[in-house]
């Protein structure tokens, strides 16, 4: 295990939120919810949005669903990061936010896995506000969303 | 090359001189390829005779009459008497060249099915089929109406042939198209039997070797099937070419699949005929320096002798599947290694393929995880992916020693 690359892979943050995955569950009756799969790996995420009283800040997110360890520790460092803030300010979150959260060199296939939980979290916000998908999740045409 | 006639052993050691590939290090690793099953390594006679020709006789096939042209057309055509050869077909007519198995089930789904199948038909596959296999057959029976049935798998990823004639109830079986070695789990599936099943039902026979022609001596009159497909980059050849044998009375009946320019016997105005076999299914300039490329391959698997490589893969997989069952929490899937070709699928509990297949790459380790464009198989199994490891004639013990050493670190990470 000498390649640096690799170490950083898997570093101890991902395999904890791999292993102790946070905001893993569902909500019943969640005010936003969207599914994605990719289906070069077989990886499915579901995620689950309740929304405060003012039906803009996110209360709680859940997701629930299986894959490698890059996809589900992405999506529960990615429930951490929305929870507290707002469905727009969400909905249009820039991807280096949540990579440099992960913190590791992805090659291009990895990267599909690492965006899996952003992307179907961004489609189930803009569903739920009735906004149009951003010509930007379009980059990964390849997931299957809906 | 490094044969021993008498024994039928090939020296994996020694080929491996012959594949450039294995020159370098990969993450200062020696690199363990493992992904034969996906595209195989090339050897250096193949590279050579593609750059000779390009070298030496390059010019576009058939219709010139300069030196240059002749030279071109002899290559493209002593590659498809090698390939007639190959597959002990009667006719070299009957070999059409194609861009892989894929573009030759397409042809047979398209060509064949179009025009010979109508509502109330039955298309039998199997739960096996590699996607190449199988979407077309499913796209071409929405097209006519017909129906699509799988002969399901057993416990040990085999055929479950029993219940062959009930699937055939209500209808009429018109295609069976099935694999001749699973490229997902190596089982070697009974395909003279099938063949012989399908003459019985009236249907045609299909056979889809792109895995079975790199590791076994392949006899189209001996499995008695109607049509075979196979690429020629899993066998030593380069990318680009693989080839489909049909039988000469079914191909004359055929409609063209691909039209255009070299495919006709005469263009008019109002009418098109087509050209004769193989050209009525060659249209537009052929893949010649490929064509060269997949004979000299068969001729270098041919030296080093069919039964010698099949040998040497089950040596391979007994091997394999003995070391990797020492592995804690791991799953194999498929049959015993004297019913399987040189493949390896298996998983380990609670890491992901892609994970698997990530920490075995920092290894040096080259194994495919994923569906291996078997979805349906996967939903048999349960999984949505798998590993494989996949052997062939230049992978020697040592690699699976190294795999295994690879997955001992990666459940290290992962405890």
């Amino acid at each position: 295990m000498s390649d640096p690359g690799f170490e950083q892979m898997y570093r101890e943050i991902i395999l904890d939120h791999y292993k102790n995955p946070r905001g893993h569950g569902v909500i019943e009756d969640a005010d936003a919810e969207a599914e994605g799969q990719n289906p070069l790996c077989g990886d499915e995420v579901s995620i689950y949005v309740a929304f405060g009283e003012d039906r803009e800040t996110i209360d709680e997110v859940k997701f629930s669903g299986r894959g490698c360890a890059i996809s589900q520790a992405a999506t529960s460092m990615l429930t951490e990061m929305a929870k507290g803030r707002t469905a727009t300010e969400v909905a249009t979150m820039d991807k280096d936010e949540l990579l440099d959260q992960i913190g590791i060199p992805l090659t291009p296939v990895r990267l599909k896995c690492a965006m899996l939980g952003l992307t179907t979290l961004k489609v189930a916000l803009h569903k739920a506000k009735g906004t149009p998908l951003p010509d930007g999740l379009a980059d990964y045409g390849e997931l299957e969303l809906s | 090359m490094a044969v021993s006639a008498s024994t039928q052993k090939l020296d994996a050691h020694a080929l491996r001189a012959d594949f450039p590939i294995f020159e370098q290090k990969i993450h200062g690793k020696p690199l363990a390829f493992l992904d034969s099953a996906a595209s195989s390594q090339k050897p250096r006679q193949m590279l050579e005779a593609m750059t000779t020709f390009y070298e030496t006789s390059y010019a576009n096939v058939h219709r010139g009459v300069y030196e240059l042209a002749e030279r071109a057309t002899e290559g493209l055509e002593q590659a498809r008497e090698k390939v007639r050869r190959l597959l002990n077909a009667p006719d070299v007519r009957e070999v059409i060249f194609v861009r892989n198995a894929t573009e030759a089930i397409n042809l047979v789904a398209y060509a064949w099915g179009l025009t010979n199948l109508v509502p109330g038909d039955l298309i039998v596959i199997t739960e096996l089929e590699h996607h190449s296999n199988f979407v077309p057959w499913q796209f071409i029976a929405g097209k006519t109406g017909a129906s699509l049935r799988m002969i399901p798998l057993d416990d040990n990823g085999e055929l479950e042939l029993s219940g062959l004639d009930a699937l055939a109830a209500g209808g009429t079986v018109k295609v069976v198209a099935t694999n001749l070695v699973s490229n997902s789990l190596g089982t070697i599936s009974p395909v003279a039997t099938l063949a012989a099943w399908a003459h019985d039902q009236g249907a045609i026979f299909v056979c889809d070797a792109a895995q079975a022609a790199p590791h076994m001596a392949l006899d189209v009159q001996a499995l008695d099937v109607d049509f075979l497909a196979f690429s020629g980059h899993k066998m030593c050849g380069p990318s680009g070419i693989g080839a489909l044998w049909g039988r000469t009375e079914i191909l004359r009946r055929m409609e063209p699949f691909l039209t255009g320019g070299h495919m006709i016997n005469s263009v008019r105005l109002d009418r098109t005929t087509w050209g004769e076999l193989p050209h009525k299914f060659e249209a537009g300039t052929a893949p010649m320096a490929e064509a060269v490329g997949l004979g000299a391959a068969i001729d270098y698997l041919d030296a080093v002798g069919f039964d010698a490589i099949e040998t040497h893969e089950h040596e391979l997989a007994a091997y394999a599947l003995g070391r990797l069952a020492e592995v804690p929490g791991i799953t194999l899937y498929g049959p015993p290694a004297d019913r399987r070709a040189g493949i390896v699928s298996f998983n380990l509990d609670d890491i992901h393929p892609h994970d698997v297949a990530q920490i075995l790459d920092a290894h040096g380790v080259a194994i495919r995880a994923g569906h291996h464009c078997c979805q349906p198989l996967m939903q048999k199994l349960g999984v949505t992916a798998t590993n494989r490891a996949s052997f062939y004639l230049y992978t020697v013990p040592e690699e699976i020693d190294q795999l295994v050493e690879a997955i001992h670190a990666a459940r290290k990470v992962f405890a």
